[in-house]
């Protein structure tokens, strides 16, 4: 493997691994926030245990994400040194204003975790929402720093080096509200199925205990309405890249040739000497309908990108359509659970409703991590689009795959401990129907 | 005073929080691996309490120093992450094992087998990641990471191990784990209830006291050919002779207290003797940022951003501080540590 190669893989890596704690950290203590509010409104204690034990699982999460987060700030520098000296004065002002969402959020997660006995109820309660927002701008800001490589804006360029340099310009790029939207949104909508998805599971395997049933709502509060939502914040990122990363956009469609009436491509293999896609199913119109609104618009393809800016076509398309599968689906479930509540059905009765949320536990997540590879390997050979090789980017140093390797162990063993602790704090959670005992 | 240098100020009150705050919990983790005697069990206990709440807010300072390092001067954050690749990936792997080990201790059942063995890991990492991080700020003093940052030179260990592999780096490491595990006895005696774990502490930072004193006088001596100007800035400049005063007095305060027992004394003055040497280290080799060569204003990002940046710490700042201080007011109100349940 190469230097870049390796270097490549490190980032991608450690970014697919954060993602999942910053995703959690973003959308948890929303469910926490919820869960305390209703003890605090019906008295119930089942919902007091029930932020508890949310808050005990999470723990672990947060400080994951924590050092992760950490892994990632330097590695921007550390794998690519030619990056971050073009653009740190144009793009760390987000990742500055980050830096305080995460003082925010690291402070009052402190409070929220270890002061259920030391503060008011109001306190806490407030400390949570502020550990809900701060975790939400975290989000927020870095993803505007990723949408600025995606459309790059706010300097000029004078003999490859930026000049005339304006932050506010460069954060109020062209993709960052698309971006922010769709991610946000992700993060409540992946986060939601999973927890509903554990605690329909653990219905179906006979723990009908109200914790539950009360866990299971909760968790579908949140993440339904942004399962529905989800598909129409990504039609508005599809609209953004097709008007501009047309290479993207063909990459992910896997359309060679540019045409009217271009149509979405199912499944199917993208061959890049070949140009043609194999064994895909075209459903004619959709595409032009979907990125430009008229049936009839004319969709650039890849025959409009020089043949040495084209990223890695399989892995684009692929992640593509595995991200508007797991979507679909979801904003299908969330659409049934909505209409099984108005109608106030008891949810955790419903066999082939929990079912399918145990299908849909992973799928967010799944959706998550195939949303990234799509905006950061179509984003290729480009770290800034249009602007900086990710090639020319890398450090100089040598032997970049040990350090690839060192990261992978460490990220394999940390998921594992991770796997291991969760999994034993569900099997112990609450069993039965029968007398409820608060902890 | 420039943009520049208020901007390069802050990194360095930040560095100083960071030493303060993040440094006493790494502390924390020596003391945890050095546990002995009847208390050992307590000891730990301890530790873990007295860390728990705050380790992660503790932490952000050490990333918003990174993150003010490459907005308000991009090419001496690239310099630096490439010709001190090497010692920065080990502290991060050490950060990384540190605070999850962390965690799965607390999280992870009260077996005492699960305890050990996280709490292991947790305490060899809080060795490791000091001395790294002391290194490569030793290696930036010591001026070797002067020309060298593009890496065109000859050969590996020219541009990525010589720069910090040598007597100096290695003896600011040392000193950095001294002051850590220092600070952190300090604190842990205002943590500790009265009485024998108490006593336990105190003696302990007596000890790192003076390892403190012994790694500075170690660090000095190999700093004559190792870095000569930060040498030459600590000896020679005007503000020398006030400044080593000063230093001398906090720090024979700070075991003084100790001794008589008045530890909100000795905290106060251990905490100002730390930080006096992080600012007698950054006074010395101003107007530089990376010596020799690299000066604060060559490698200042546009007016602009820094213009942002100190709005932006501004704003943040009066969301923070009143924040932190409702933290610290929590958990760290003089109260007895013993009260605390490690939930
Ligand atoms: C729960 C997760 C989830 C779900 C259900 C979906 N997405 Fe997504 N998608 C993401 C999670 C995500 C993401 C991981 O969050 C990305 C990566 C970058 C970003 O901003 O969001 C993303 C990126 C992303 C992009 C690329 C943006 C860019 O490169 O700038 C497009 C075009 C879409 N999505 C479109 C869709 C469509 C049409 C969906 C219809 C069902 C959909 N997504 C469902
Ligand atoms: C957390 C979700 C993210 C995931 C899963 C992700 C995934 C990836 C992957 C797979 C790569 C390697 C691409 C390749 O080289 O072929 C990559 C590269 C990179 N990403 Fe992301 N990314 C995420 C978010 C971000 C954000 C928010 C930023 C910056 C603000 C960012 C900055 C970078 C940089 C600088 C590179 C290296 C240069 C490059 O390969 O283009 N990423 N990421
Ligand atoms: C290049 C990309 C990224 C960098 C450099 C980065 C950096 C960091 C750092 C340093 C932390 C630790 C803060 C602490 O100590 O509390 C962190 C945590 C966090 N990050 Fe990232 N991050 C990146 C990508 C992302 C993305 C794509 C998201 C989500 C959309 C995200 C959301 C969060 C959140 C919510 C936290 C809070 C801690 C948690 O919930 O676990 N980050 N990140």
């Amino acid at each position: 493997m190469s230097d870049l190669a390796a270097a490549r893989v490190q980032m991608g890596m450690s970014l697919a691994f954060h993602i999942v704690f910053a995703v959690v950290g973003i959308a948890m203590p929303v469910l926490m926030v919820v869960a305390e509010r209703r003890w605090r409104r019906s008295g119930d204690p089942i919902h007091l245990d029930l932020a508890k034990r949310w808050a005990r699982g999470t723990a672990i999460l947060f400080a994951v994400g924590a050092v992760s987060g950490t892994v990632l700030s330097f590695e921007l520098g550390l794998l690519w040194p030619e990056f971050m000296r073009f653009a740190g004065a144009i793009i760390g002002m987000p990742f500055s204003l980050e830096g305080f969402a995460f003082f925010t959020e690291a402070i009052f997660l402190g409070i929220y975790l270890y002061g259920w006995e030391r503060v008011s109820a109001r306190a806490h309660q407030l400390a949570g929402v502020m550990v809900a927002v701060s975790g939400a701008l975290s989000g927020v800001f870095v993803v505007i720093a990723n949408a600025w490589m995606n459309a790059p804006t706010g300097f000029d360029l004078a003999g490859g080096q930026p000049t005339n340099v304006r932050p506010l310009a460069a954060m109020a790029n062209a993709a960052a509200l698309p971006q922010v939207l769709h991610m946000t949104l992700a993060a409540y909508a992946a986060t939601g199925f999973a927890v509903a998805g554990i605690h329909a599971w653990l219905i179906l395997r006979g723990r009908r205990a109200p914790f539950h049933r009360h866990a299971l709502a909760i968790a579908l509060l949140v993440g339904a309405p942004a399962a529905i939502l989800q598909p129409l914040s990504g039609h508005l990122a599809a609209a953004h890249v097709a008007r501009h990363q047309p290479g993207k956009l063909a990459a992910m469609e896997a359309l060679f040739e540019t045409r009217a009436g271009a149509p979405v491509t199912l499944g199917g293999w993208p061959d890049a000497s070949a140009r043609r896609t194999r064994f895909g199913l075209e459903v004619p119109y959709v595409l032009s309908l979907l990125a430009f609104d008229d049936p009839r618009a004319v969709v650039r393809g890849l025959d409009t990108v020089p043949r040495d800016e084209w990223p890695s076509l399989p892995a684009v398309h692929l992640s593509f359509q595995l991200m508007v599968a797991c979507g679909t689906y979801m904003a299908l479930v969330g659409l049934w659970a909505a209409w099984l509540a108005r109608k106030k059905v008891d949810l955790s009765a419903r066999r082939r409703f929990l079912w399918s949320l145990v299908v849909g536990a992973p799928l967010g997540f799944v959706a998550i991590e195939a949303g990234w590879m799509v905006t950061e390997l179509g984003r290729q050979p480009w770290v800034i689009y249009g602007v900086l090789r990710t090639a020319d980017a890398v450090t100089p140093m040598p032997g970049q795959m040990w350090r690839t390797g060192v990261f992978a162990l460490i990220y394999v063993f940390l998921a594992v401990v991770v796997t291991v602790l969760l999994s034993r704090q569900i099997v112990r959670s609450p069993m039965h129907t029968g007398e409820y005992k608060a902890p | 005073m420039s943009l520049a240098d208020a901007v390069a100020g802050t990194l360095v009150v930040a560095l100083n929080a960071y030493v303060l705050s993040g440094g006493a919990d790494f502390g924390g983790g020596v003391w945890d691996l050095v546990a002995s005697g009847p208390r050992k069990r307590a000891q730990r206990d301890l530790v873990a309490q007295a860390i728990g709440p705050v380790w992660e807010a503790n932490h952000v300072w050490l990333i918003l120093a990174v993150v003010l390092l490459f907005t308000g001067f991009p090419p001496a954050f690239a310099r630096l992450a490439v010709a001190l690749n090497l010692p920065l990936t080990g502290a991060l792997v050490g950060i990384v094992l540190r605070g999850s080990a962390f965690a799965f201790r607390g999280y992870g059942g009260d077996r005492d087998a699960v305890q050990r063995r996280w709490g292991r890991l947790f305490a060899v990492a809080s060795l490791i990641t000091p001395v790294l991080l002391g290194v490569a700020v030793g290696a930036v003093a010591s001026g070797a990471v002067g020309d060298e940052g593009r890496g065109t030179g000859d050969g590996f260990v020219t541009n990525y191990v010589a720069t910090w592999l040598a007597p100096f780096p290695l003896a600011v490491g040392l000193f950095t784990l001294c002051c850590f595990a220092f600070l952190a006895a300090v604190y842990l005696t205002l943590e500790a209830p009265e009485g024998a774990l108490r006593e336990d502490f105190r003696r302990r930072a007596l000890l790192a006291g003076v390892a403190v004193g012994v790694a500075a006088g170690l660090a000095l001596i190999v700093a004559g050919p190792g870095a000569p100007l930060v040498r030459g800035g600590l000896v020679g400049s005007d503000w020398a002779l006030p400044f080593q005063l000063g230093t001398g007095i906090v720090a024979v305060g700070a075991l003084g207290a100790l001794w008589t027992r008045r530890y909100r004394l000795a905290r106060a003055a251990a905490a100002a003797q730390v930080s006096l040497i992080l600012w007698g280290w950054a006074g010395s080799q101003y107007p530089y940022l990376v010596p020799p060569d690299l000066a604060i204003a060559d490698a200042a990002a546009p007016a602009v951003t820094l213009r942002l940046v100190l709005i932006a710490l501004g704003l943040g700042a009066a969301v923070l501080v009143p924040s932190l201080v409702y933290l610290f007011r929590i958990f760290k109100g003089g109260r007895q540590a013993s009260a605390v349940s490690h939930q």
